[in-house]
C-alpha cells in the first residue's frame, strides 16, 4: 500500500497493456493476472472535481479542501486532493502532477498518514516567456 | 419458482426520533407490516441495515429485532450493502420465498443516524465507498456525488439551476405523505441560495441524515388473497454491481449497476420502461435522479434532466418519480430506504396515495444504490387484480 501512496506505484497488465492504478493484480479491462509493477508519471490532468466544506471525522482541520478525479497521462483515473490551489481557480482540464503530502493524522501522538495529492503543473518562468515570445 | 407477492407493509414516521432506539424503530414497523398483512406466522425476518455498528455501537441486528419484536426463535440476519441495504434485504426475502424455503417473510429496513455528530455519520457514509483509495483521500460521499455532477455539468453544458426540479418535485410530494421528514415546498429561489456542501452539491441537491424504519410481510402469490385485500405482486426482482470506487469507471456518467440492474428487471417482468407508471428512484442526490433515469431507459445519455425542467416527473407526467417525496423529502434512512420505496409503489398499486395518487397505476418500479451506483436492486411491482 505505501509504494502506491508514496509513489503512485500501479501496474501493467502483460496481456492486453491496460495501466492499472490501484494495483489490484488483476487487469480490470481484460481479467487477466496483471502483477507487474508501474510507475506512474504522476502527470494528468483534472476529470472533475469538487470543494468539500462538510468534511468526514479525521479530516476537519483540513476543510475546505479541494477533491478530484485525476485523468493520469497513462489512462486510469485517481481520486485524491487538490493542493496549492483555490477551489475557484481549478477547471477541468487543469494539468495537474503528483505531490506527496500529510493526508490525515490521529493527534498529537498517533500516526502521520501521507499519500499522493495533485497541484497544478509549475511551469518554469524561462518556459513561459518562450512560449509568451513564440504566440 | 413461485410468484410472490408483499401482503402486509408497516412505517415509521421519518425523522430525529431522540426517544426511540434503533430495535424500538424497527419494532414498530415491523409490527404494522404484520398487522396489516394480518399474518399468523412468520418464517424468516431479514433486516437490512448499514450503519449501526459505527453509529449505535450494535451489530447482530437479526436475532436483536426478532426477539425484541416478539419472533424469537425465527430465522433472522441482517443484511448490508451501504444505501442499497434495504432492497438487498428485500431480494434475499424473496429468493426465500419464490425458491420455496419459507412462506411468510419480514423484510425490514432500519437506521438511527441522529444520534452522532455529523463528522461521525459523514465518516460512516464514507464506508460505502473505497476505503483505500477514496475515503483515506478525504473524499466524502457527498464528494464523490459533486463530482459526478460537476462531470455531467460540463460533458452536457448543464447548469446547476436545471437540477432544480428534482428537489422542487420531491418536496412538493413530500407535503401528502405523514411520513415524510420534510412536508413543505421548497422553490427554485430556495434551490439557488441553498448552503453548499460540496460544490456543486448544494444542500437541496442531497438528502438528509434521519431515522426511520419500514418493513413488508412477503408470502406465495396463491395464498396472498387469503390476507390481504390488495396484494401486490413482485414481478422483478433483480440485483446487480459496479466498482465501488468512481474511478475504476470505464464510463464515469453510465451508472452501468443502474442499467445492469433495469435490464435484468425489464427482462423478468416482460416490459419496457413505457410500461412503467411510477419510478420511486435513488434520489440520495439529484444527480442520481438524472444519472439513473438515463441507465434505466428513460432518457438518453445527457437528457436526464429535461424530464425535470420539462415536467415529466411530476405526478401525472409521463414517468412521475419520488411520488412520496423520494429521498430527498421523505427522508432517507439509509438502510431503511429501500422498504420505503417499495412501500411507496405499494400504496400507489393499491390506490392508498391519497392526494398523491397516480391515476391508474398498474406497475410501479423502485429502485435502491448502494453507493454511487455500486449495488443496485430494482424491484418491479404489479397490483394484483
Amino acid at each position: 500500500m505505501q509504494r502506491h501512496r508514496y509513489a503512485l506505484v500501479g501496474e501493467v497488465c502483460n496481456h492486453c497493456g491496460e495501466k492499472i492504478f490501484p494495483a489490484r493484480d488483476v487487469c480490470p479491462q481484460c481479467n487477466a493476472p496483471a502483477k507487474t509493477p508501474y510507475t506512474f508519471s504522476g502527470k494528468g490532468e483534472v476529470y472533475s472535481y469538487s470543494t468539500v466544506h462538510n468534511p468526514p471525522e479525521g479530516f476537519e482541520q483540513f476543510a475546505p479542501y479541494v477533491v478530484a478525479l485525476v485523468r493520469l497521462a497513462e489512462g486510469p483515473l485517481v481520486a485524491a486532493q487538490l493542493t496549492d490551489v483555490e477551489g475557484e481557480k481549478i477547471e477541468i482540464g487543469m494539468p495537474v502532477e503528483m505531490v506527496t503530502r500529510r493526508l490525515r493524522d490521529d493527534g498529537d501522538k498517533g500516526t502521520i498518514i501521507y499519500g499522493y495529492k495533485f497541484r497544478p503543473v509549475i511551469v518554469p518562468r524561462a518556459s513561459v516567456e518562450a512560449k509568451s515570445a513564440s504566440v | 419458482m413461485r410468484d410472490v407477492s408483499i401482503i402486509g407493509i408497516g412505517q415509521t414516521p421519518v425523522g430525529e426520533h431522540w426517544d426511540k432506539s434503533l430495535k424500538d424503530l424497527a419494532a414498530e414497523a415491523i409490527q404494522n407490516a404484520i398487522k396489516d398483512a394480518q399474518a399468523e406466522r412468520v418464517d424468516a425476518l431479514y433486516v437490512g441495515n448499514m450503519c449501526s455498528g459505527t453509529l449505535n455501537g450494535q451489530e447482530h441486528l437479526g436475532a436483536l429485532i426478532s426477539d425484541w419484536v416478539g419472533l424469537r426463535g425465527v430465522e433472522a440476519v441482517k443484511i448490508e450493502a451501504a444505501c442499497g441495504s434495504g432492497a438487498a434485504a428485500l431480494r434475499l426475502g424473496y429468493v426465500a420465498v419464490a425458491g420455496e424455503l419459507a412462506d411468510f417473510v419480514v423484510v425490514a429496513g432500519v437506521e438511527k443516524m441522529t444520534d452522532r455528530p455529523s463528522d461521525q455519520v459523514t465518516a460512516a457514509l464514507a464506508m460505502a465507498s473505497d476505503a483505500d483509495f477514496e475515503a483515506q483521500n478525504g473524499l466524502s460521499f457527498v464528494a464523490l456525488n459533486a463530482l459526478l455532477m460537476r462531470r455531467y455539468m460540463h460533458e452536457y453544458g448543464v447548469p446547476h439551476r436545471d437540477f432544480a426540479p428534482f428537489a422542487i418535485n420531491a418536496h412538493k410530494n413530500a407535503v401528502g405523505n405523514p411520513f415524510a421528514l420534510f412536508p413543505h415546498p421548497v422553490t427554485a429561489q430556495d434551490f439557488g441560495a441553498a448552503k453548499m456542501i460540496a460544490d456543486p452539491v448544494n444542500l437541496l441537491d442531497s438528502s438528509p441524515v434521519c431515522d426511520g424504519a419500514a418493513a413488508v410481510v412477503l408470502c406465495p402469490t396463491a395464498l396472498a388473497r387469503q390476507f390481504a385485500a390488495r396484494p401486490v405482486r413482485i414481478r422483478a426482482s433483480a440485483a446487480a454491481t459496479d466498482t465501488i470506487a468512481l474511478h475504476d469507471r470505464r464510463d464515469l456518467l453510465g451508472l452501468e449497476g443502474a442499467a445492469l440492474s433495469a435490464t435484468k428487471a425489464y427482462g423478468q417482468a416482460k416490459v419496457t420502461p413505457k410500461d412503467i407508471d411510477l419510478f420511486e428512484l435513488h434520489d440520495a442526490f439529484t444527480i442520481m435522479s438524472v444519472l439513473s433515469l438515463e441507465a434505466c431507459g428513460f432518457a438518453e445519455r445527457g437528457r436526464g434532466v429535461r424530464l425535470g425542467t420539462d415536467g415529466d416527473i411530476a405526478i401525472g407526467g409521463q414517468i412521475p418519480i419520488s411520488t412520496m417525496g423520494g429521498l430527498k423529502a421523505r427522508g432517507h434512512p439509509v438502510g431503511a430506504t429501500g422498504i420505503y420505496q417499495v412501500i411507496e409503489v405499494v400504496l400507489q398499486l393499491r390506490e392508498q396515495a391519497g392526494a398523491n395518487q397516480v391515476r391508474n397505476a398498474r406497475l410501479g418500479m423502485a429502485q435502491n444504490v448502494g453507493g454511487s451506483g455500486a449495488t443496485v436492486v430494482t424491484t418491479i411491482l404489479e397490483a394484483v387484480e
